[in-house]
Parts: structure tokens; sequence; C-alpha cells
């Protein structure tokens, strides 16, 4: 049984993730720069899941951004985070977040927003 | 604010008062050091750049929130002093990124106007001293945590040491803050940048 949680939980990070680890891990290491509701350094991020990339209302985003083809998901949100300037170069946002389970649960945070 | 607390927010203002040309000393230092970047160039250079404005966003951001805090008629002597002190720090590392940020070739991000921090920090939602110093505890931990993010991305390791040199700043004003508003320091070790 142990096996197949753990085979669950590979196919389908989402069902592992934990939206309020995810949630104390925003608030150590995202609010720096951003907040759920205001634009700040970086973007506001309520709304973000589903959202074409560079486009909260009202922020100044980097070129990379502005031309960027990509709508926030689960799958583009995971290599954003892993690697924002592989993913986009030119962006700006110097931060990334190297550990997989940690990306999982900002995700599935963010995905509530 | 027990009495304690409020001789380690005195002790701490003569302490940094008495260090203030020390650290105009570390901001010039920190520019020299960004010499042979200025002079290297390239697209390595144009990388940094980035990352750096997004600290003299932070920086701007801290300014304008101690700013809205000493406004507020909220603070009371002597934290509106330490307040007032800590933004001192802050613009000084606006100006030192500023330059480092023109020194490489870029064009240093604007500060915006104070009102729009406002608005963004939720300036209205603060009814009390402590609310102040809760709202300016957050921001340097962000800060902090935020600064030590960036360092593996830094191109150039000077750069890198200076963001180390910023986080520490940071994590001097939030122990203090931390230390003010009565609550206890983090348990065990490593707890920041995690």
């Amino acid at each position: 049984m142990f096996a197949c949680v753990a085979f669950a939980a590979q196919a389908f990070p989402s069902l592992a993730a934990d939206a309020g680890r995810g949630k104390q891990l925003y608030e150590s290491r995202c609010i720096g720069c951003h907040s759920i509701e205001a634009n700040r350094v970086g973007p506001a991020h309520q709304g973000v899941f589903g959202r074409k990339a560079g486009l909260a209302p009202g922020y100044d985003y980097s070129p990379a951004l502005k031309s960027a083809q990509i709508v926030w998901s689960e799958k583009t949100l995971e290599r954003w985070l892993a690697d924002p300037e592989k993913l986009l170069p030119g962006q700006k946002m110097g931060y990334s977040v190297p550990e997989a389970a940690d990306r999982a649960d900002l995700i599935a945070y963010l995905r509530k927003q | 604010m027990s009495n304690t607390q409020l001789e380690v927010a005195i002790l701490a203002r003569r302490h940094f008062l008495r260090n203030a040309a020390t650290l105009s000393g570390a901001a010039v230092a920190l520019l020299a050091g960004s010499e042979a970047l200025a002079q290297a160039g390239s697209s390595m250079a144009s990388s940094d750049v980035s990352i750096l404005n997004v600290a003299l966003g932070l920086e701007h951001e801290a300014i304008n929130a101690y700013q809205l805090g000493a406004q507020s008629g909220l603070l009371q002597k002597p934290v509106l002093d330490v307040a007032v002190r800590f933004q001192s720090d802050h613009k000084e590392h606006r100006d030192a990124l500023a330059g480092v940020i023109r020194k490489l070739g870029g064009k240093p991000v604007d500060e915006k106007a104070i009102g729009d921090y406002a608005r963004a920090l939720k300036a209205e939602t603060l009814k009390s001293q402590n609310d102040v110093l809760e709202l300016a505890a957050r921001l340097e931990l962000g800060a902090t945590n935020a600064y030590l993010g960036v360092i593996p991305s830094f191109k150039d390791a000077t750069l890198a040491k200076v963001a180390g040199r910023l986080a520490a700043d940071e994590v001097m004003h939030w122990t203090l803050l931390n230390n003010v508003l009565g609550k206890p320091l983090p348990m065990g070790g490593l707890p920041f940048g995690a």
C-alpha cells in the first residue's frame, strides 16, 4: 500500500502537496517581494492559476514576461519555480526553489489564491 | 513594551549611531568592489543587474515603510529613533545598490510614490506601535530571506557577498524588532533562508 501511495505522489504531485505547508513557505520565502493581494517588488499572486504570464493588473513586467506565451498551471509554475531563468531567459526573479516537494506545496497554496 | 525591551532598544540606538561612520565606509567599499565587474561588462553583468534592481526595489519599499511608520504618530521614543536609524541603513543600502547598478551599465529602478507603498502594505490597518513593528519585522525577515535566496543566482561572487552583507543588516534589524515585540528567538539554528 505504501508503494501505491508513493507511486501516486510521484505520478500526481498535487495529490501529495500540502497547501498548509505551502502557506508557511510562502510567508517565509516569497513575502519579501510578493503578496497575494497587492503588487509589490513582485506581482500579486491572487488569481495566478490559469492566468497568462505577465498579466497581473498594474504590474510592470520584464519584456521576457510580457512576451511569454505561457499560462500559469501546475506544470508551468513547477518549471518557473525550479529555474525561472531557464524557463524565461531575461526575466528578473533571481530566486528559485530547489526542492521539488517545496515547489509542490507552494503551488498547492497558490492554486487556492 | 517592558523596561528591559526599552533598554535594549536604547542601547541598540546608541550602538547604531556610534557606528554610523563605519556603515558609510562599508557602502563605499561595496561600490569600490564593483570596479572590476563594471569593466567586465557582458550579459553576466546584465543578469546580475536584474537581481540588484529587485534588491533596490526592496530597499525602496523598506525606506517608505519606515517613513509611513515614522509619520503615523504611532511610534514613541526611543522606538521612533531606532526606526529612523533603520531607515537610514536602508537608504545607505539603496545608494550603494544604485551605485553598483550604474557602474554595471544598468538603470536603477525608480522609487514609487509613498501612497503606492501605503496601499500595497495596507498602511491604513496600522493602529498601534506594535502593528508598525510587526510590519517592519515582517519586511525585514522577508528581505533577509530574499537576499539569502538570490545569492546562488549571482554570476559574480563579489555581488553574492554583497547580498550576504545586506542580509546580515536585515537580520540585525529583525532581531531587535523581534525583541521589542517581546517575541522569542527562533527555535534551533539556521532559521533564515529556509
